[in-house]
């Protein structure tokens, strides 16, 4: 046992019973904020009363003052960790997006999505050329050696179609309808091409160059199958059996070209930005095209499940073809809704 | 003991909310995130095997003409499992799926504004290419019977190239982070603890401290004995007040240890707290 120095205790306990009531007072306010916060973070905040929703802010506000002065004059780490939480928390609720789904939705369809497609202008003709050039190398391979079908289209997807399949057999593949697993293969065909699509995407941060690729590959399958189909007369055929869902599934990946593209781009030349901020700017444009482009590819899988089967004649297939395309363009490029005040 | 707070020190970043309050979030370790990812894995895994279950018993049940429609309700569902399961939890009020929730750590804009639903969904699509697929070239490749070596290497290197990218850079961002603009932080939910120095001990009031012997010790020790009273463990107690005993020169009998320990923390933490009010933080015992 140490000597007491006099008035040593007395002035600790003065400090140390100003901090105590300092907690005493407050702690009723931050019990109630953690037990708020506990409420919303789990339900709507249509849970809450008028009352308590007017009280939110003002409780954060008192969180974020009990934590300021208890970092400048308190030494209990507990009682600090447990505010920065209750603030951070609160932070993040009170700042956080606080737009309801319902508007989200709105905005995404009326600004969000066209404005995107729209800024991916550039990137969306280099990757239609590219599918182009990949069909036409496509076409021409095939008509210089039956055996680049094989080794272009996977064996899987051909299911008999191929340089050496008879006029009959490729006609009845147009025009019949369901075979069995066909509707199953579409399902299976739509999850494939988002695959593709969010790979297109996914792969632009490696400079484009294997977006690049994927878009010229996609082009020499379409070019490859076409030039079978040509040499047996059925061109036209071809192009309408393929253009009922093909103009919005074709345009729906050359976007996510399109969208890869940019992110490679942007990393490649980041102008005056640096680098990681170029990425992220590029990064969530591309992010909004590309849920755009799984909409466009749910349409594109209706329409090949209903249309293709039901609509055998070549005229009504071009028409709906020609009218999707139309009507994403339109959309896009000339559809722009003026906007009043901010979001 | 320096290096160790060095390290703490390196993973907290300012947040400075409107209101002028520096918030400093800590970002997630490695270790936290791959743990949550893998939690998320398991519950992706198990919801896709309930599926498959639920289908193949429908086929049992319906006959196998019906097979092709629950074929593309199986199809769409594992997509949809693997694809919307990271954005629907991730764009939701928590910011955090249910293996981050359980770990404790959320996602959060690296500018300090809400996070918008484009961010959340940039830095999912990208973890098709960081995970899915080497997953899938190496599942693909062994289902045709053709995983040669020199596949399965790739794919792996290519994943692990990913898997530790967050490893190579200062704020521990995954690709998709960096594409999205957003980073991961913990958000532990913390529950409001005693107040050690409130503690009502009988035996605690017979010590009696100086101050020099209150001087011995700074804030850094003070919050190391606030955690060894907060565990509460006889023996770490024990050592701990008969190092304090030595240096201080009083040495409590054994018995007495969490008694003496909280009225050493007290005082102490009355006179540093009175020091600081007057201005001098005393940051640990070596600082004069």
């Amino acid at each position: 046992m140490s000597a007491l120095v006099p008035g040593d205790a007395v002035r600790g306990d003065a400090v140390r019973q100003s901090l105590a009531s300092f907690r005493r007072e407050r702690e009723a306010d931050w019990k109630a904020f953690e037990a708020l916060l506990a409420r919303v973070e789990k339900r709507a905040p249509r849970a809450l009363s008028e009352e308590e929703l007017l009280s939110l802010p003002l409780l954060y506000r008192s969180a974020l003052s009990s934590l300021s002065v208890a970092r400048a004059t308190s030494l209990d780490s507990a009682l600090i960790a447990y505010l920065e939480s209750l603030s951070l928390r609160g932070y993040f609720y009170l700042y956080g997006a606080r737009r309801g789904l319902r508007q989200r939705i709105a905005d995404f369809f009326l600004h969000d999505w066209p404005g995107a497609i729209r800024d991916l202008w550039r990137e969306t003709l280099v990757s239609v050329a590219l599918m182009f050039v990949g069909i036409g190398a496509g076409a021409w391979l095939v008509a210089s050696d039956k055996g680049w079908f094989d080794a272009i289209i996977p064996s899987g997807l051909a299911a008999g179609r191929g340089p050496d399949a008879s006029a009959e057999l490729l006609r009845r593949m147009l025009y019949d309808g369901d075979n069995g697993f066909l509707s199953g293969f579409a399902a299976y065909l739509f999850t494939h091409n988002v695959q593709v699509a969010i790979l297109a995407f996914a792969l632009g941060f490696a400079f484009a160059a294997p977006t690049v690729l994927l878009m010229l590959f996609n082009g020499c399958m379409l070019g490859a199958l076409f030039q079978v189909y040509w040499a047996k007369g059925l061109g036209m055929e071809l192009g309408g059996w393929l253009a009922i869902h093909g103009t919005t599934e074709l345009f729906a990946i050359a976007l996510a070209g399109a969208a890869g593209m940019r992110i490679g781009t942007r990393i490649a030349f980041p102008g005056e930005l640096t680098r990681m901020t170029a990425a992220a700017h590029a990064g969530r444009v591309a992010a909004t095209a590309m849920v755009g482009v799984s909409v466009m590819l749910l349409f594109a899988g209706l329409l090949e499940g209903i249309g293709r089967q039901t609509i055998t004649s070549d005229v009504t297939r071009y028409a709906i073809g020609g009218g999707m395309l139309a009507l994403w363009i339109g959309y896009f490029y000339l559809f722009q809704v003026v906007r009043n005040g901010d979001r | 003991m320096a290096t160790v707070r060095h390290s703490a020190l390196a993973t907290m970043r300012s947040l400075i909310t409107p209101e002028g309050v520096d918030l400093q979030v800590k970002l997630a370790d490695a270790g936290t995130r791959a743990a949550a990812f893998l939690l998320d894995v398991v519950f992706i895994a198990t919801a896709a095997i309930a599926v498959t279950i639920v289908a193949l018993f429908g086929v049992r049940g319906l006959g196998t003409d019906e097979m092709q429609p629950l074929f593309i309700v199986w199809i769409i569902a594992i997509f949809f499992l693997r694809n919307v399961y990271f954005i629907a939890f991730e764009a939701g009020r928590r910011a955090s799926t249910p293996g981050k929730r359980i770990v404790g750590i959320r996602v959060a804009s690296r500018n300090g504004a809400g996070l918008s639903v484009d961010q959340i969904i940039a830095r999912n699509l990208m973890r098709e290419i960081e995970v899915f697929l080497p997953l899938s070239i190496i599942a693909g490749r062994s289902g045709m019977g053709v995983a040669d070596t020199l596949t399965t290497v790739f794919g792996l290197v290519w994943a692990l190239l990913f898997a530790l990218f967050p490893l190579f850079n200062r704020d521990r961002l995954r690709i998709g982070d960096l594409l999205a603009g957003t980073w991961v932080v913990e958000a532990p939910k913390r529950t409001l603890m005693e107040d050690l120095s409130a503690r009502q001990d009988p035996v605690a009031k017979t010590f009696q401290f100086s101050h020099a012997q209150l001087d011995a010790y700074g804030i850094a020790e003070l919050h190391k004995l606030e955690e060894v009273l907060r565990r509460d463990d006889y023996f770490a107690l024990r050592t701990v007040a008969e190092t304090i005993g030595r240096k201080i020169g009083s040495t409590p009998q054994p018995h007495d240890a969490r008694p003496f320990l909280t009225a050493y923390y007290g005082d102490l933490r009355a006179h540093l707290e009175r020091k600081l009010l007057l201005g001098n933080r005393r940051a640990d015992k070596h600082h004069r």
